[in-house]
């Protein structure tokens, strides 16, 4: 499936610019840590490079045929989306749209609600959850199907701290079980902990990208500099 | 105020006692309206879906139409399907008017635009909710719309009894092509019709108030059965 390369990405919103031009390649394995100030177009080039929002110009390619690059790739919003079902039947859901029978998939969702520590809630509906239980919930949902790449929008934006090392610890396995992760954060400290390169994005473009160590200790523009110390970017 | 008492007397006497008249034209009553309702919620609930989900050429004027058409009135409903159906209709040769048949059929009439419009204002939302997680989980259009009518089962619910609301009570377009033939066509509400133009307001009455009770029986048993606004539930 890998590399990933988009090519002159760019993306309108009504005639609006929002990102682009963009070109990228991303290398299997590894986290991915997408930064930069709010408005800068990290959703955006997620949702881009993910193909669920239209582009107005570029493309974006894997070694793979799309549509099976299209399978083995999994996305976890900001804000959790919850079907209106049960933890269980949340966590089942993208096994059985791959065609997968109810039993194994609701097995299988079943050791996942117990590796996610919500095995007392199984049977609740989802929606009713916590925001760190949901969106556990839509990392586990995201990772059951063993996606090839996956991306976070923020996955710990307003989550507390215990929330946030669980959320870690399960992005750190998935890595380690051979998924690459693509991933936007405001949190420095996470990215510091996570990320292996690190893409620094302004006003819709990429500023920077570089390994992460290299980022950190050395950053490769002006405004990268100023976003690491804290201060604002504009 | 003494009719009401009357008509009050005679409702609780006339049900108690199980008369056979009041059975007979009941039943009737809920067979008419339970078909209508159950073909138009074959109609009206997928097309809901397929209005939310898909974007296609003359999708808003189908769906103004249909809001719209809510406000159909029942007798020029009746008057149309009088037509059709009569000998000299296009329709006139399998026979159909003044049977039951005639009547579900103007009643699917009323009723598909109502259910469909309040089917589609909630599966609209619904998708709003779902649209980013469905298209990312590349789910097919069909599944799209299963998944929206499973999980908005309960608004839907709403929206198929609100059609079995206005079809129970409905008069004009039934007395128009049922022609209230006793022991044949005759229902609740074109009896209470017949009774009130005779001056027998009491039986009218009680008449009237046997269907509240149904309709309140059906709504209360539809909820009871969906286990809408209990703990935890839609």
């Amino acid at each position: 499936m890998f590399p990933m390369t988009a090519c002159d990405l760019s993306v309108k919103v009504r005639q609006k610019h929002i990102i682009g031009p963009i070109n990228l390649t991303i290398n299997e394995g590894g986290i991915t840590v997408l930064m930069g100030p709010n408005g800068a177009g990290k959703t955006t080039l997620l949702k881009a490079l993910h193909g669920i929002i239209r582009l107005a110009n570029g493309q974006v390619t894997f070694a793979t045929p799309a549509k099976t690059a299209q399978e083995q790739q999994s996305f976890v919003f900001q804000s959790p989306i919850m079907l209106r079902r049960s933890v269980l039947e949340n966590l089942a859901y993208p096994l059985m749209i791959n065609g997968q029978d109810k039993q194994s998939a609701m097995e299988r969702a079943r050791t996942w609600a117990t590796k996610i520590g919500l095995s007392a809630h199984m049977d609740r509906p989802a929606p009713f959850l916590s925001g760190g239980e949901k969106q556990k919930i839509a990392l586990a949902r995201a990772l059951i199907t063993s996606p090839k790449l996956l991306f976070l929008d923020e996955p710990s934006a307003s989550l507390d701290g215990a929330a946030t090392v669980e959320i870690e610890a399960l992005l750190s396995e998935a890595q380690s079980t051979g998924t690459t992760i693509i991933m936007s954060t405001h949190n420095i400290g996470q990215a510091r902990r996570m990320a292996s390169s690190v893409l620094f994005m302004k006003d819709g473009q990429i500023d920077a990208h570089s390994a992460a160590n290299a980022f950190f200790d050395t950053p490769p523009t002006q405004d990268a500099q100023k976003f690491i110390a804290g201060d604002i970017v504009i | 105020m003494n009719d009401l008492w009357n008509g009050i007397q005679q409702a609780i006497w006339l049900t108690l006692t199980l008369d056979a008249d009041l059975v007979e034209i009941s039943l009737r009553s809920l067979r008419v309206t339970l078909s209508a309702l159950f073909v138009s919620c074959l109609i009206a609930l997928p097309l809901a879906a397929i209005l939310a989900v898909r974007r296609f050429k003359y999708r808003r004027l189908i769906i103004s139409t249909l809001n719209a058409l809510m406000g159909l009135p029942p007798v020029v409903v009746g008057l149309i399907v009088y037509i059709l159906l009569s000998r000299s209709g296009p329709f006139g040769v399998l026979g159909l008017l003044f049977s039951t048949h005639a009547m579900v059929i103007a009643q699917v009439i009323i009723i598909t635009p109502l259910i469909t419009s309040i089917a589609h204002q909630s599966l609209r939302e619904l998708w709003s909710e779902y649209h980013d997680l469905l298209i990312s989980m590349n789910t097919s259009k069909w599944q799209r719309i299963k998944t929206l009518l499973w999980d908005g089962r309960r608004a839907l619910m709403t929206a198929s009894l609100a059609g079995f609301g206005r079809a129970i009570g409905e008069v004009g377009a039934i007395m128009i092509v049922g022609g209230n033939i006793d022991h044949a066509t005759r229902v609740l509400t074109t009896a209470i019709s017949l009774e009130t133009s005779k001056g027998d307001f009491a039986l009218a009455l009680a008449l009237g108030f046997v269907l509240i009770a149904l309709a309140l029986a059906v709504n209360f048993t539809t909820h009871w059965l969906g286990r809408t606004e209990r703990e935890g539930r839609w």
